[in-house]
């Protein structure tokens, strides 16, 4: 009924080779990422220092559990420890380079976490609208009602120390911020023409959530949930800092920064040590995050 | 106008319902026995039987709950461990300092911040605009307590100006507005100020380029309207938004002040939200949040309801 | 239908959808419908009552198999939400749609049997595809949700891709935002057909094309239409467009139906004051009868709050004092013709002047 006789069909299928294909939307975001300077410089950054992290136990040049109270909190620049010792005589450089490890987990795995949950919460939310909508909504709500770092505190010191505490506090902080974006971005879309036009072919609202809703919402939520990794970090750093989350000896570059707050009058340079590592890598996953959402904009 | 306020306050009712049933979870969260965390570690069984009668634990759960909140609204929040004391009576000093403290680092982040921004808003793509960019994106990324052990370094250990600890002079308790006292103030809040100030900058940077980019700004100057009244028009239109912002991050500084209050041993509900954990004493913890947590929400609602005025174009359902 | 259909197909269709009541059978019968919004703002404490937006109230019509069903109206008369209340995007609150003699919605006519039949082309063009995904996935979207391959889908949605007029190859692994407006709005035509439906809504459709492009695809439209046998509810503000595409035409006002009639008698000799009006709207292009005043005053009353009686009475040259008490009816005219004034009710105590309402002069433009 479509078409009229082989013959015409054959004329108006050219071969597939024939077809242009366009570029599609993920591969135009990197392009534009690729040609930003700053964000390129940042993701070297965060590169190397993953790759520091994962490959610490091989590259430290010493121990960074053997401790020595002869050579406790020797300057940077001593043969030997190139950037000191801390307060227990364990060389500085190794920690540092371990305590990446936590550092870099802590930072990343509760918004991963909180990503995958929330994003299925904010959307169930956001397409299924009315009740579902409001109930999963205000419950968040409640837990929006915290500041962030009181709320992690809250139940990290309920929970105790650790790192799986530290690390599920942490998620619950991630997912009501993730969660609200999530369903914002979701109501917009549903509510374009393109989405009617696929319920009014017939599809079930989870062809429709696959197929149209999903492509258009991860992508913001995406780039939200970098912008958090930098904040995990922070707090991860700082529940350490606190006595919650990573525990002694576990090197973590918060609980490095606690621990060598005894050296601020004797080592200054060395007590600071950890806190620039968490700054650069702070600064370095933000810049990446606004190069980011720079590169999603439409045009 | 007053349906929107009503409305915006009895929809606080269930938030803090559900906040104050998290606060009460806390204890019920933490592993062990709630009993054990209530308890002195040397209790003998006889006192464990008493204590639990006493703290209702051998009640249903919901029970429980509403009697906590009935207490908490009499202005009892049980007593804390550690001290002996009731929790509202430490809180209650507490809370002074550290509303001090916030108020004055949002104060100075929101006015640096503000100038940042604004100078940068209207002055794009020059060093300014760079600039202001740089202390955003600084100010959200640095960890604050690390910023303030390093200020603590620079002026106290090695130019020795200011303290590095502390709410006052040796042995005062009361705080009085003298330098001797305010210069225990100037670096916790100096520190605390760079959250706010990068945040508050970004927003108003952004406010005022789109402010200035939009048409009827363009129409305005055609019509002669001289630089100043567009200027004064600019703040018009940023104001709400820029003040929602400052409220919101005076909230956020007033729960998530521990960490440098620990840094500055500066004697706030954060100091005290420390000491609650490093000594496991659950009833200050709970009581110390549920306070603070009561503040960011009535923080929030003033703040919406002042935009609601503010901004016309809030459409509220 | 499957008398004319193709005898060789290269590829696996859709089954095909029957003729089941006859060439008499009106495709689409309309009866009762209506929809009301509420608003949700305007409650006040103690004074009761909410607003409510009597966006279509009560309307009855029939498509018929094969005709070019034009909807004329002004804005927030109500045509957008007949169309989504047509298509079933939103629920309407009373009402029956009937298609082909089944019920919409009941067992012998399920929902998604009655989605493959009854397909709308947006007026956004841009609005209507999804940006992230390519014109070829977007129009096969449809079929596979019905059951076709993926193979067979895309081929099929480059088939029609080829048969709207552009050409596959170049097209078809484009994004929206690669595309004119008219070319989106024939891409939005492909995908509404590649359903195969029998009736299409088209809303707007070419509203916001230039017009050398709105002629294209108006022709392209009615090539289609013979093609494929199909059925158009046309809606538009455009008068001459309505006038060049329809078979009949229906003028909506304030979510009632006021006239029906062919496109050629409302045109020539409109019925109601209302599409008097509306037609002598239109600027005059004869320098002989140039417009003086503008025939219609004011802005549409408030869709929340509609004058009593009939609704048009506020701006009715001939309105009189029965005309605000009484809410007019839709009546037989003569010749398929139906049209709801008080002016061509008998009885109703409207005094009618000895020649009727029937303009006396030919309209220009």
């Amino acid at each position: 009924m479509l078409v009229t006789s082989p013959d015409a069909a054959a004329a108006a299928t050219p071969p597939d080779a024939a077809y242009v294909r366009s570029r599609g939307h993920a591969a135009n975001v990197v392009r534009k990422l690729l040609r930003n300077p700053i964000a390129m410089g940042a993701a070297a950054v965060i590169l190397l220092l993953i790759v520091v992290a994962v490959a610490a136990p091989w590259l430290t040049p010493a121990d960074p559990f053997e401790t020595s109270m002869f050579h406790r909190l020797s300057p940077i620049g001593t043969p030997g420890s190139p950037l000191g010792t801390d307060e227990l005589g364990r060389d500085l450089l190794s920690r540092l380079m371990l305590g990446g490890r936590l550092s870099l987990f802590m930072g990343i795995v509760p918004v991963l976490l909180a990503f995958f949950i929330a994003s299925a919460l904010g959307i169930l939310a956001g397409y299924a609208g009315g009740l579902t909508n409001s109930a999963i909504m205000r419950t968040i709500d409640v837990l929006y009602a915290f500041p962030s770092v009181l709320l992690a505190i809250a139940l990290s010191g309920a929970l105790g120390a650790g790192i799986v505490n530290a690390l599920t506090s942490l998620t619950v902080v991630f997912i009501p911020q993730i969660a609200r974006v999530a369903e914002s971005v979701t109501t917009q879309v549903r509510r374009s023409d393109y989405v009617d036009a696929a319920r009014a072919s017939g599809a079930s609202p989870f062809a429709i959530v696959r197929v149209h809703v999903l492509g258009n919402v991860i992508g913001p939520i995406f780039v939200y949930a970098t912008s958090l990794i930098s904040v995990s970090m922070i707090l991860a750093s700082g529940l350490s800092f606190l006595g919650l989350g990573v525990t002694p000896p576990q090197p973590e570059w918060g609980l490095m920064l606690n621990t060598l707050r005894t050296a601020i009058y004797v080592q200054p340079a060395l007590a600071a040590l950890p806190g620039v590592l968490i700054f650069i890598t702070s600064i370095a996953f933000n810049l990446f995050s606004d190069g980011l959402r720079a590169a999603m904009e439409v045009k | 106008m007053l349906t929107f306020v009503i409305r915006r306050v009895l929809y606080t009712v269930p938030i803090m319902l559900g906040v104050s049933f998290l606060c009460f979870m806390l204890v019920h969260i933490a592993p062990g026995d709630p009993l054990v965390s209530i308890l002195p570690p040397d209790a003998s069984a006889e006192l464990q039987k008493q204590l639990m009668t006493l703290y209702g634990f051998d009640r249903s759960l919901p029970v429980q709950f509403g009697s906590w909140i009935w207490r908490a609204l009499h202005g009892d929040l049980g007593t804390s461990i550690a001290t002996g004391r009731p929790v509202a009576h430490e809180v209650a000093r507490a809370v002074g300092n550290t509303v001090m403290l916030a108020a004055a680092a949002t104060v100075i982040g929101f006015v640096l911040g503000g100038l940042f921004g604004f100078v940068a808003g209207y002055r794009r793509h020059t060093w300014i605009d760079r600039a202001a960019s740089l202390v955003s994106v600084v100010g959200v990324s640095v960890p604050h307590y690390w910023l303030g052990m390093v200020l603590v370094i620079i002026f106290s250990a090695k130019l020795g100006w200011l303290p590095a600890t502390g709410a006052g002079p040796d042995g005062s308790d009361a705080w009085v507005w003298d330098y001797a006292h305010m210069q225990f103030l100037i670096l916790p809040a100096v520190t605390m100020s760079f959250i706010p100030m990068g945040i508050i900058a970004r927003t108003v940077r952004a406010l005022v380029a789109d402010t200035l980019a939009q048409e009827f700004v363009v129409g305005l100057r055609a019509r002669g309207l001289s630089e100043y009244a567009i200027f004064r028009h600019v703040v018009k239109n940023c104001a709400p938004t820029a003040l929602a912002v400052m409220g919101l991050q005076l909230g956020y500084l007033l729960g998530g002040s521990i960490l440098i209050e620990t840094v500055f041993s500066w004697p706030g509900t954060g100091f005290l939200l420390n000491a609650a954990i490093f000594q496991r004493d659950l009833p200050l913890l709970q009581g110390t949040i549920l306070v603070l947590a009561a503040f960011f929400v009535g923080l929030n609602l003033l703040v919406d309801i002042v935009q609601g005025i503010l901004d016309p174009r809030i459409e509220r359902s | 239908m499957a008398d004319t259909e193709a005898t060789t197909t290269p590829h696996p269709l859709l089954p095909s959808l029957p003729d089941l009541g006859g060439p008499r059978q009106p495709l689409l019968t309309v009866r009762g419908l209506s929809r009301h919004f509420a608003l949700k703002s305007a409650a006040w404490f103690g004074a009761g009552g909410r607003a409510v937006v009597r966006a279509v109230d009560g309307i009855d019509f029939d498509i018929l198999k094969r005709e070019t069903l034009g909807v004329v109206g002004e804005s927030g008369c109500g045509k957008s939400t007949t169309a989504r209340l047509l298509m079933q995007l939103i629920e309407p609150d009373q009402g029956e749609l009937v298609f082909d003699g089944q019920t919409v919605g009941s067992r012998s006519l399920p929902l998604r049997e009655y989605r493959r039949q009854v397909q709308m082309v947006f007026q956004d063009s841009y609005a209507s595809l999804n940006p992230r995904m390519t014109i070829e996935d977007s129009i096969a979207f449809g079929p596979r949700v019905h059951g076709l391959p993926a193979r067979a889908a895309t081929t099929r949605a480059r088939d029609l891709l080829a048969r709207v007029g552009l050409e596959p190859a170049r097209f078809a692994g484009r994004y929206p935002h690669e595309l004119s407006g008219g070319q989106r709005q024939r891409v939005n035509i492909a995908r509404a057909l590649a359903l195969e439906p029998r009736l299409l809504i088209l809303d707007e459709a070419v509203s916001a094309l230039d017009k050398s492009v709105e002629a294209q695809v108006l022709n392209l439209l009615q090539d289609l239409q013979r093609e494929f046998d199909l059925t158009y509810l046309f809606i538009s503000h455009d008068l001459d467009v309505v006038r060049y595409i329809s078979d009949r035409v229906l003028v909506m006002y304030l979510g009632q139906l006021i006239e029906i009639g062919s496109a050629q008698r409302l045109f020539d000799q409109p019925l109601h004051p209302y599409t008097q009006a509306l037609l002598q709207s239109r600027p005059s292009t004869d320098p002989n009868h140039r417009t003086e005043s503008a025939p219609l005053a004011g802005d549409p009353p408030n869709p929340v709050n509609p004058p009593s009686g009939c609704r048009f009475h506020t701006r009715c040259a001939q309105a009189q004092a029965v005309c605000s008490a009484r809410m007019p009816t839709l009546v037989e005219h003569g010749n398929g013709s139906r049209v709801a004034c008080l002016a061509y009710e008998p009885d109703t105590g409207y005094r009618a002047n000895g020649s009727g309402l029937i303009m006396k002069e030919p309209i220009h433009g």
